[in-house]
């Protein structure tokens, strides 16, 4: 089946190369990164993770967004998602390899990376992480291989994969769970200290995964004569609605807690982030973009127009896609490092040849996505012409 | 018996995996069961009571009425340590230093606050929390509670630079090795190690460090070097928390002391004399 | 056997690129590597064939009893004298020179052990 992503048109090939060559460059600069060591960033003893971590935590989100597709029909029979659940598994493949590519970049030692494998702790979040992701991982691999070869050869799938299907759907909350656990139990940092840090991860996940992948069936729909139905892309809407929705709800009830109790220690970093903090303001247009982008996409998602129109709806989702990536990525990230623990406030550019790198790792993904789509596609036309 | 290419293949398969894994894994879990038993269950690990308990009374205004004695504390831990000093804030590494009691007391009222308190030299250094969040998080438990005392160790060795402890730690007493500290200037001399101590390792890049409690010293009967340093000031004083007639119960039963972040649960073992 | 004008050729290109280091240097392993003897002291903490055998195993034995058990940090002998279970306070104490003792073995064997990212080797290259 493999083969199959090695026949294109040249939008396709043209597509590939682009991304071969900014994996090249991001590869180059983490060459140079390894060398020198991760003084190439613009992490500090105070802001000790960066957009690295932030990339993880949120893509982390988009792969277990992938379960908002696979939720629907495995467990209520909602037949509309049936061509489009295997690109919810082969998005989740291809964002967990850029969720282990970005923690591979962060380490400082990367040849020891199997010390977390050799000497298991079960004490450490990062080692249940490690579990769950590769966990994943494997589970999508398989049961979106599986399925897809069955439906290749028009035969209905092997019994034994549904204990495996199933197992993914728990297993996909698990994973976000055990990422936001890794920031929520830690005892010097109040911004993440917060019963609801999973639930905000998961709504915001859940709106950002299926607004990546409508984005990508819209761009299939136009490029490469896949339509998905109606059907489910309305279903799909739904689901990102309700989800961003949540997640605007959450953030307020963030909002709420640290400016109605007063207490400092809980406003600082939300001042830091959305105000400024006694001077330091380089994330507030930041964050003031991504309120103002997600309050306005959220609304708009909610009309049948922009549903209908191809070109608002993928620009309501990108939208609502940038919007959830400032806020966890860049906010949740790194505002738990401002002030820090002693209220100092040090504050955080990413360098260039870091940012090279994380195009690199988010070139590697698409990569990765566009020939996992590009064998479910041709899949897909095979049966229904 | 007849049987299909593709059907030996994945037996073939399957059979080398689980040749290969099995041993293995096996080897893994004997050798994983035995170190479990020694540690008991996850948590055992960081808040089991160990026989000696070493920690430290600092206090504050002996080092305020001996001017420079802070300073040689430092020098002597970062001397003695091969500390590297970059000359730059982002890939600043220290093992102790000064604070102000705003910064190293965040939890207290700073509300009309004495202002004779801004002048006291705070030394900060890790507390080595009988509860430390940072050994909770390590995934490869590179820092680890030392069983006999108490101690937060660091294990270089097995260390993979992923900086959950130093996000974990609410002391901030922990730095990263951001580049190599080994870099020699043009003349062969190390560019960021003043002084070298060739009898103590320095550490690479890609790791993260911090005060050990001088654990390579007090295990050859030595008192830690910033102990060492302040001489017979009193201004620390060292000992076993959990042996009732040593020199630092009675200083902390005789007075009013305070800790770092109480509110946070870690019990540090460290006490300030305000 | 299906396609044999292309797959024979092609094994037997297979082997001789495999063997060619082999044919370069003409069978001739190389000058037997000879590590410098110590000058210090005439027996060392272990027999020296055992040495070439395990001495990483034994310095990873040293390094996790003495940092992560508790173990004794002085405590082995050789010949009477009490040594360092310790690199940098033990082994280099007789084997002063690095470039003279452990280089010579392990170049020949293209091996780098990162112990001297950390440790340092000897007094001279300070």
């Amino acid at each position: 089946m493999i083969a199959k992503a090695l026949k294109g048109d040249s939008r396709y090939w043209i597509w590939l190369a682009f991304l071969l060559v900014v994996m090249t460059l991001g590869g180059l600069s983490y060459a140079q990164q390894y060398v020198y060591g991760l003084g190439y960033t613009g992490m500090s003893r105070d802001v000790s993770w960066g957009i690295y971590i932030a990339q993880f935590t949120f893509l982390v989100g988009v792969a277990a967004g992938g379960v908002m597709l696979a939720l629907p029909f495995y467990l209520h029979d909602f037949k509309a998602f049936g061509r489009i659940t295997v690109l919810g598994e082969f998005m989740a493949i291809a964002a967990v390899c850029m969720c282990l590519m970005f923690i591979l970049a962060d380490l400082g030692q990367p040849r020891r990376v199997f010390n977390v494998l050799l000497h298991p702790t079960p004490h450490s979040m990062l080692f249940w992480d490690m579990i769950v992701l590769n966990g994943y991982l494997f589970l999508n691999i398989l049961c979106g291989w599986v399925i897809l070869n069955a439906e290749a050869k028009e035969v209905p799938p092997p019994k034994w994969i549904k204990p495996f299907v199933y197992l993914s759907i728990p297993w996909a909350i698990s994973i976000h769970t055990v990422t936001a656990f890794l920031y929520a139990g830690l005892p010097g940092r109040h911004f993440w200290l917060t019963a609801i840090m999973a639930p905000r991860f998961l709504a915001s996940a859940f709106a950002a995964g299926p607004a990546l992948l409508l984005i990508c069936a819209m761009a299939m729909k136009k490029y490469a004569n896949f339509d998905p139905g109606k059907k489910a892309v309305d279903k799909m809407c739904t689901i990102i609605c309700y989800a961003a929705i949540t997640n605007l709800f959450f953030i307020g009830l963030e909002f709420f807690t640290a400016y109605y109790s007063n207490i400092p220690a809980h406003m600082h970093t939300l001042d830091y982030l959305f105000f400024g903090l006694e001077g330091h303001n380089n994330l507030v247009p930041f964050m003031r973009l991504s309120m103002v982008l997600g309050i306005i996409s959220t609304i708009a998602i909610m009309f049948p127009a922009v549903r209908k129109n191809d070109r608002a709806l993928v620009i309501t989702c990108a939208a609502i896609f940038i919007s959830l990536w400032i806020d966890k990525g860049v906010g949740l990230v790194l505002g738990g490092f401002v002030p820090n623990p002693l209220e100092y406030i040090t504050e955080y550019v990413p360098t260039f040849g870091e940012v090279m790198i994380t195009a690199g790792v988010w070139a590697s993904g698409f990569f990765i996505l566009t020939l996992l789509y590009k064998v479910a596609l041709t899949v897909d036309r095979q049966i229904h012409g | 018996m007849d049987i299909k290419r593709r059907k030996f293949l994945k037996l073939a398969g399957l059979s080398a995996v689980a040749g290969i894994g099995a041993p293995s894994a096996f080897n893994m879990l004997l050798r994983g069961e035995a170190r479990a038993s020694e540690k008991g269950h996850g948590e055992g690990e960081t808040t089991q009571a160990t026989e000696q308990r070493l920690g430290l009374v600092i206090n504050v205004r002996k080092f305020a009425a001996n001017h420079g004695l802070a300073g040689k504390c430092i020098n002597a831990c970062h001397t003695i340590h091969n500390v590297p000093n970059y000359g730059n804030k982002k890939d600043e590494i220290k093992w102790i230093w000064v604070e102000t009691f705003e910064h190293a007391f965040p939890e207290h009222s700073q509300y009309k606050r004495n202002e004779g308190l801004d002048q006291l030299p705070i030394m900060t250094l890790c507390n080595h929390c009988d509860n430390p969040p940072c050994v909770r998080a390590c995934p490869t438990q590179a820092t680890f509670k030392n069983k006999k005392n108490g101690v937060v160790m660091m294990d270089y060795h097995r260390c993979i630079g992923c900086r959950f402890c130093m996000v974990a730690c609410p002391s901030r007493a922990r730095s990263f090795n951001w580049r190599s500290p080994r870099e020699k200037d043009s003349e062969g001399r190390y560019r960021f190690i003043e002084h070298l101590n060739p009898d103590y390792p320095t550490r690479m890049r890609g790791v993260v460090e911090k005060c050990t409690l001088c654990i390579e010293r007090i295990e050859r009967g030595q008192i830690p070097a910033c102990v060492e340093a302040t001489g017979n000031t009193g201004a620390m004083v060292f000992g076993d928390l959990h042996d009732p007639n040593s020199e630092i119960s009675k200083v902390l039963n005789e007075n009013f002391t305070i800790q770092r972040k109480p509110a946070a649960g870690t019990h540090p073992s460290l006490f300030y004399i305000i | 056997m299906y396609d044999k004008g292309k797959i024979i050729p092609g094994l037997i290109v297979f082997v001789l690129i495999a063997v060619s280091p082999i044919i370069y240097n003409r069978g001739n392993a190389g000058q037997v590597p000879n590590p410098e003897k110590s000058k210090v002291a005439r027996e060392c903490v272990r027999p020296a064939q055992e040495m070439r055998e395990r001495h990483m195993q034994l310095l990873i034995g040293w390094r996790y009893n003495v940092v992560r058990e508790n173990g004794a940090r002085e405590g082995v002998t050789a010949g009477g004298t009490k040594y360092a279970r310790s690199l940098q306070l033990g082994c280099l104490k007789c084997h002063t020179s690095k470039e003279k003792f452990c280089d010579k073995c392990h170049a020949y064997a293209a091996v780098e052990p990162y112990c001297w990212d950390c440790h340092f080797a000897s007094k001279e290259k300070m």
